[in-house]
């Protein structure tokens, strides 16, 4: 089984998004950047299906030059190989970003063998577009299903899972096959020292495609408003219980 | 023409569509446009639902290969109505299935495709606001093409008839069979149990790093059961093993609509802030006054989790116990 995940690295605000001057994007200056956590899983069960199965897992990203740190983090968890799509440090639409991945994907493909497996994160966790998955997996001709929470490799064909609101659903589909996963899959591992090491020192080769934009443009982002409201303290430590079971009665709870 | 996609609830619209059937025709309205809508395997009398709202036609597609939901099959079976029909754009609430489906019409025609919006106005392009980050952040943006598809958001849209009551003419659209399309088939749906579920639960006790450990959820789980609620945590919690990734709140878990949401130990992340912001009333219990939660709460208890919790659960107790 080769299997080809595709992540993408994402800045981790705390408890406030600041923006940028322009108001275009995430000022993250003073932040740390991480692999979307859909797609942290994503690597993870794809070093394991190929533990199992064989073969070689392959990381592929779309972004920036830094985009390297998440790469080898994907490589240090235990993926193969790592492919960076240099796409600039600007956002890309999510069509852009589609046709960037399948060109590499199929420039990859190209050179040796069809991918058996290609894992997405469901959406990114910042723009969050919720297609780009589904528009690499349709113009590469995979069938994909997207909420993925559980994957069995069978004979020539796939088994995948995931959650509805009143239960769940699984779908079957003949491999090669694509799925766009989310966090709960599995529990991703802390790489061990050895990976990160092996990581450090593995070749990430670039691509540099030349995707042309779609047709959605991005003219600013801001903060949601939020309600002007005063936090009423009950009190402190143990003293508050009294005060916490008079509002829980107020809400008719006890 | 514009296009929206209905989805059925208990035989009828959903509210959700709903939603969508009313921010199209305002989007039709605004171009001058006849408003359509599609379903798939319906069951219900959905005509009859649509009449108040403007919409002439429903086209309701109807094949042995699209009568089980599959994501390309639907989308590609859309794909070929908006080709047939000439819509210019195409709407649907942003439910599992409306995304992924518009996703898949979207990569089919190569057209763009705006996801999660709140708001949508009419014009070439269509200026829109979506949320990016589950609600983190909101985005304005432009959506140009020779069909616009986009999802919105449940709840964004107030509900709205149109001014005049029409008679909808229902046309069966029998997709051309994808025989050679690779794709995936839906081959079991196995129902959830009766037990109360994390993302409709009017109570949610949930706890984050400040509960120390597994066996520190224990308080949290008893408070969950005296008032009817359901247990739900943090990323940290789920990352440290002491809860399964089901009860995890938050951009990457579950959105929450309780009514009371009570979050001991948890920063306030806005990764989890977007996960539980839809609850009716927040108390949050943590050691730290300055804590993010704590500052967008309605009522806060400064203490540790352990401390505040015991003393809490021993005040319900008595209650019980004198009732
Ligand atoms: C892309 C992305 C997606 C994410 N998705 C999610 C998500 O879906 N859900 C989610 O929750 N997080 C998510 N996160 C993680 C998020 O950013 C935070 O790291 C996480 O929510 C923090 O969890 P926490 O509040 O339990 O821990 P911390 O931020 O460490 O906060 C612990 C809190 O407990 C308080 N505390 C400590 N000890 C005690 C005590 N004894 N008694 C009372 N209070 C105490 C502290 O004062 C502090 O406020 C995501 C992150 C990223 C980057």
């Amino acid at each position: 089984m080769d299997v080809l995940v595709c992540i993408k690295r994402v800045p981790a605000p705390g408890g406030k998004v600041l923006l940028s001057a322009d108001g275009t994007s995430i000022d993250t200056r003073h932040l740390g950047f991480t692999i979307g956590p859909h797609e942290e899983c994503a690597v993870e069960e794809a070093v394991r299906i190929v533990a199992e199965h064989g073969g070689s897992t392959t990381v592929l990203t779309a972004g920036p030059p830094e985009a390297d740190e998440q790469l080898r983090y994907a490589l240090s968890m235990g993926a193969d190989h790592g492919v960076l799509v240099e796409t600039g440090t600007r956002e890309l639409d999510p069509q852009a970003t589609a046709t960037a991945l399948t060109e590499a994907i199929r420039l990859l493909e190209s050179e040796s063998k069809p991918f058996d497996l290609v894992l997405f994160g469901n959406e990114t966790a910042d723009a969050g577009h919720y297609q780009v998955g589904v528009r690499v997996s349709r113009a590469l001709g995979l069938p994909i299903v997207g909420g993925i929470k559980g994957i069995e490799i069978g004979t020539g064909r796939v088994s995948l899972q995931r959650d509805v609101a009143d239960g769940v659903e699984v779908y079957d589909a003949p491999l090669p096959a694509a799925a766009a996963v989310k966090e709960g899959l599995n529990l991703p591992r802390y790489p061990s020292i050895k990976g990160r090491l092996r990581a450090k020192k593995s070749p990430v080769r670039t691509i540099r495609p030349e995707p042309s934009p779609g047709g959605l443009r991005t003219v600013r982002l801001r903060r949601p408003p939020e309600k002007e409201h005063e936090t009423v303290v009950l009190g402190y430590g143990a003293e508050a219980a009294g005060a916490v079971v008079d509002v829980l009665a107020e809400k008719g709870l006890v | 023409m514009l296009l929206v996609i209905v989805e059925e609830d208990a035989g009828g619209v959903s509210a959700a569509s709903l939603e969508a059937v009313t921010c199209a025709r305002h989007l039709a309205e605004g171009a001058g446009l006849d408003l359509h809508a599609a379903a798939f395997g319906a069951h219900g009398d959905l005509a009859a639902g649509l009449s108040k709202y403007g919409v002439s036609t429903l086209h309701l597609v109807t094949s042995e290969s699209t009568r089980e939901y599959s994501p390309e099959l639907w989308g590609t079976a859309l794909a070929e109505l908006v080709e047939h029909t000439g819509a210019t754009g195409v709407l649907a609430a942003s439910t599992d299935r409306g995304t992924e489906i518009l996703a898949n019409a979207a990569a089919s025609t190569e057209q763009p495709f705006a996801s999660n919006c709140v708001a949508i106005e009419p014009g070439d392009p269509w200026t829109l606001t979506r949320q990016r980050g589950g609600g983190i952040l909101l985005e304005d943006a432009e959506l140009s093409g020779r069909v616009k598809l986009a999802s919105l958001v449940a709840g964004s849209v107030e509900i709205s008839e149109a001014t005049a009551t029409h008679e909808v003419d229902v046309l069966e659209f029998a997709p051309t069979p994808q025989a050679t399309m690779p794709h995936s088939a839906i081959v079991d749906r196995t129902s959830r149990g009766s037990g109360v579920s994390l993302a409709s639960a009017r109570v949610v006790v949930s706890g984050g790093r400040g509960v120390g450990s597994a066996e520190g959820f224990a308080p949290l789980e008893e408070l969950a059961e005296l008032l009817g609620g359901a247990v739900g945590c943090s990323r940290v919690a789920t990352n440290n093993g002491w809860r399964s990734h089901s009860d995890q709140v938050g951009l990457t878990g579950t959105k929450i609509g309780a009514e009371l949401y009570i979050a001991c130990g948890i920063s306030g992340a806005t990764q989890h802030w977007v996960g539980c912001m839809g609850a009716k009333t927040i108390l949050a219990i943590n050691t730290d006054p300055e804590a993010p939660l704590v500052a967008r709460a309605d009522y806060a208890v400064i203490g540790d989790v352990q401390e505040v919790l015991g003393a809490v659960l021993e005040r319900l107790r008595a209650r019980r116990a004198a009732a």
